[in-house]
């Protein structure tokens, strides 16, 4: 195993493009455990947070540390985007290309990826092109992918958007079961329920500010900001 | 009119009869550029890669300048080659003037621009697809590249046939630098232009169907060989 990447530090860490801020300040430490889900209204700067923090999007001004210099800390870390990004390749060589791209011989790697594939319930669709997989195949498909290095922190953003209950059924099982081999997960939802279910802490962002990091339970019956309150209630926020 | 059918007519004999000089030319042609387009793509491609991935002060220029040189004027090059390659030229010690070899270098410069633009518009895109991931990933420049590469290949076939068509029909540049001499650097382009110039309009007919004959025929066995329209996207 490698040396720990957590925690994650960030210290003022802000984001800003063309001069309107997207996220920031934020002042936040991830310990190595956890199923933190990121709430807020679109625009609040969620996927900005998540960026930032996974390295894809340089601060602007203050700092987001890992345990251990980026360099080392960038292979442990796995980023499931909203939209999927398919590799022209059938779905066992996008879930081995991780591995193959950083010298793994292709045999090994198909051999791991099938395994991936299986665990996802794609093992079917192994040696179909990604391009013809269905949406929640798909992101099952980029989930198998994010979890073939065995990250030690998972980044999903809005993995279930626009999918059915069973696919979403499925791909919260995934997570559930990475998340109980010790994968650090940080995800975002727009989808209350799913939060309740999933989440042992919560970050609300609204505003490009975080106006709560509470603990689940306590967030949900009980939450302190009253921007927080109103979006558990289901106001619309502006 | 008479003279289509007479070339038509010439033509077929000329097939019929695997007329030896006819099939040395036609070898030649094909070994000058496909070894030229060979030589191009593997400048012209990794380099289209490059472009589309790395960022750097000067690349918008750079693009520019290469989408300007895809109309780089045939005889030109073949001057600055002929310039270059001559026996007071600095490679002149070579003695490559007037040989297929000289030919080959004249295409690859002309073909290399071509193909590195054409390269460099699919990979721009699928880099714009790609990019999120692969830096996700946590993959090098030289990594990244590759991967486009090998993902576009269908795209980049495409450039390569562009570079192909344009230097198998190409005659300023080989003429100059090859000097059309018979048995030696005569190709297609070369003596259907000394024919017609001969008022041999016949036989000039006959070679030029031949050379159309071969570029379709190399861009149709490629697309099978590579079942470009078989899949729908890749």
């Amino acid at each position: 195993m490698v040396e720990q990447i957590l925690p994650l530090r960030l210290a003022g860490a802000k984001l800003t493009r063309r001069g309107r801020t997207l996220v920031g300040p934020i002042d936040l430490t991830l310990g190595p455990q956890g199923f933190t889900i990121v709430m807020g209204p679109n625009g609040a700067g969620k996927t900005s947070l998540l960026r930032m923090m996974h390295g894809l999007e340089r601060p602007s001004s203050g700092r987001v540390e890992w345990a251990v210099p980026e360099v080392q800390a960038r292979p442990s870390q796995a980023y499931v985007f909203q939209h999927p990004t398919l590799m022209r390749r059938t779905a066992l060589d996008n879930v081995a290309y991780p591995l193959t791209v950083h010298g793994m011989p292709r045999k090994e790697a198909r051999a791991r990826a099938a395994e991936a594939l299986k665990s996802v319930g794609l093992g079917d669709s192994a040696l179909k092109m990604a391009y013809y997989l269905s949406g929640g195949e798909r992101q099952k498909l980029a989930l198998a992918r994010a979890l073939i290095r065995k990250p030690e922190i998972l980044f999903l953003d809005e993995p279930c958007a626009s999918l059915d209950g069973r696919a979403i059924r499925d791909i919260e099982h995934i997570l559930l079961t990475a998340h109980a081999a010790g994968t650090r997960i940080m995800m975002i939802t727009h989808d209350h329920g799913q939060a309740r279910r999933l989440a042992e802490d919560v970050l609300f962002i609204h505003h490009g500010q975080l106006h709560a990091a509470d603990q689940a339970d306590a967030f949900f019956s009980d939450p302190q900001s009253p921007e927080a309150h109103a979006f558990l209630k289901g106001d619309i926020l502006i | 009119m008479t003279e289509i059918w007479d070339g038509l007519r010439q033509a077929a004999l000329l097939i019929v009869t695997l007329d030896p000089d006819l099939l040395q030319i036609s070898a030649r042609s094909l070994h000058v550029t496909l070894t030229a387009t060979v030589i191009a793509s593997a400048i012209g491609l990794p380099l289209g890669g490059w472009l589309a991935v790395y960022r750097f002060r000067a690349r918008r220029s750079v693009i520019a300048l290469l989408n300007a040189l895809m109309g780089l004027p045939p005889v030109v090059v073949g001057l600055i080659v002929y310039l270059m390659l001559s026996r007071s030229g600095p490679f002149g010690v070579f003695g490559l003037l007037f040989t297929p070899t000289a030919m080959i270098i004249a295409q690859v410069v002309i073909l290399t621009p071509l193909i590195a633009s054409i390269a460099h518009q699919a990979l721009r895109e699928l880099w714009a697809e790609y990019h999120d991931l692969l830096i996700s990933l946590n993959t090098s420049r030289r990594q990244r590249i590759r991967t486009l590469l090998w993902d576009a290949r269908r795209a980049l076939l495409t450039a390569s046939l562009a570079g192909f068509g344009r230097g198998i029909g190409e005659v300023g540049a080989i003429m100059i630098v090859g000097g059309n001499i018979d048995q030696a650097t005569r190709v297609l382009t070369t003596a259907i232009a000394l024919e017609t110039g001969k008022g041999n309009f016949a036989l000039a007919l006959g070679l030029g169907f031949v050379l159309i004959a071969i570029a379709v025929g190399v861009n149709l066995s490629i697309h099978y060989a590579s079942k470009t329209e078989v899949s729908s996207r890749w």
